[in-house]
């Protein structure tokens, strides 16, 4: 069973991933992302990780997508023009990526102390993530609350700020 | 139903996909060439390094692992919010979302 939803999910996951990087429209590759966090939650969720599994969805798929199809929408972004980018990136980047990839997968595939998932290994419960959370890092929690208060203003400000300009040039104009 | 229970798949596999995906955003972060689509693939970079926070997680029974995924996604809320401002800042300053043609500082 758990092998059956691993490689379906994870297959999905992948699918979606790739998905992303060959559609040309904005949009298709927003949804494309909601189906790799569709799919990264059940892997939290096989991974015993039930909280980080609802918030993949209500965070990520919800909030973050959302304000991503939003702007899309809002921007009225086309297709884009496919052009073969610079060639830093073609020299230096695709192999570095290459090699980092290598990297990782050797040291993963040839470390020993690594174990298994199993469904029947038990979740990770709320109370013990928020034990530690409102105990031991609560600091933490507080300054992130602080973030995204400057995060929102800083978006409002951004946002509107830099129309009111606009307006003045094409006045100007 | 019991071998279906303690049926077990190696946390080696988990680490793997988490690679592939972050490799998969840094791909896009390079061929990508509209503005909003090089945003997603930084999205997706995060979550390639979000699972392997839970895999090693899950590996030490360590609480604290996916606590740390909960602040990365709370600072990936912030900084969608924020990143998705700038594009509309830019949008409205240059009318284009191609990367190619933001090539100054100077509006």
């Amino acid at each position: 069973m758990h092998l059956i939803l691993f490689i379906v999910f994870a297959g999905l996951c992948l699918a979606g991933a790739i998905n992303l990087l060959l559609q040309s429209h904005p949009m298709m590759s927003a949804l494309s992302l909601i189906v790799v966090m569709i799919s990264l939650a059940v892997i939290y969720l096989l991974l015993g990780a039930e909280f980080l599994a609802a918030a993949q969805v209500i965070v990520y798929a919800g909030a973050i997508l959302v304000l991503f199809a939003f702007v899309v929408m809002l921007l009225n972004a086309g297709r884009e023009e496919r052009t073969l980018g610079s060639r830093v990136a073609q020299n230096v980047g695709f192999p570095a990526v290459t090699a980092i990839l290598a990297v990782i997968a050797t040291v993963i595939l040839h470390s020993h102390g690594l174990g298994v998932a199993r469904l029947s290994d038990g979740i990770t419960s709320i109370d013990e993530l928020g034990a530690v959370l409102f105990t031991k890092l609560l600091l933490p929690f507080e300054v992130t609350s602080v973030l995204i208060l400057i995060a929102i203003l800083g978006a409002v400000a951004l946002a509107s700020h830099s129309g009111s300009k606009t307006e003045e040039r094409t006045g100007e104009e | 139903m019991n071998s279906l229970l303690t049926q077990e798949v190696p946390l080696s596999w988990y680490l793997l996909l988490s690679a592939i995906l972050f490799s998969l955003g840094v791909v896009g972060f390079l061929i990508k060439r509209n503005l909003i689509t090089v945003f997603m693939s930084i999205e997706l970079m995060l979550n390639g390094v979000n699972l392997s926070f839970v895999t090693f997680a899950h590996q030490w029974h360590a609480v604290k692992g996916q606590i740390f995924v909960f602040f990365v996604m709370m600072v990936a809320a912030a900084e969608a919010a924020v990143g998705l401002a700038i594009i509309i800042a830019v949008f409205r300053a240059r009318t284009t979302l191609a990367v190619d043609r933001i090539d100054r500082m100077k509006l």
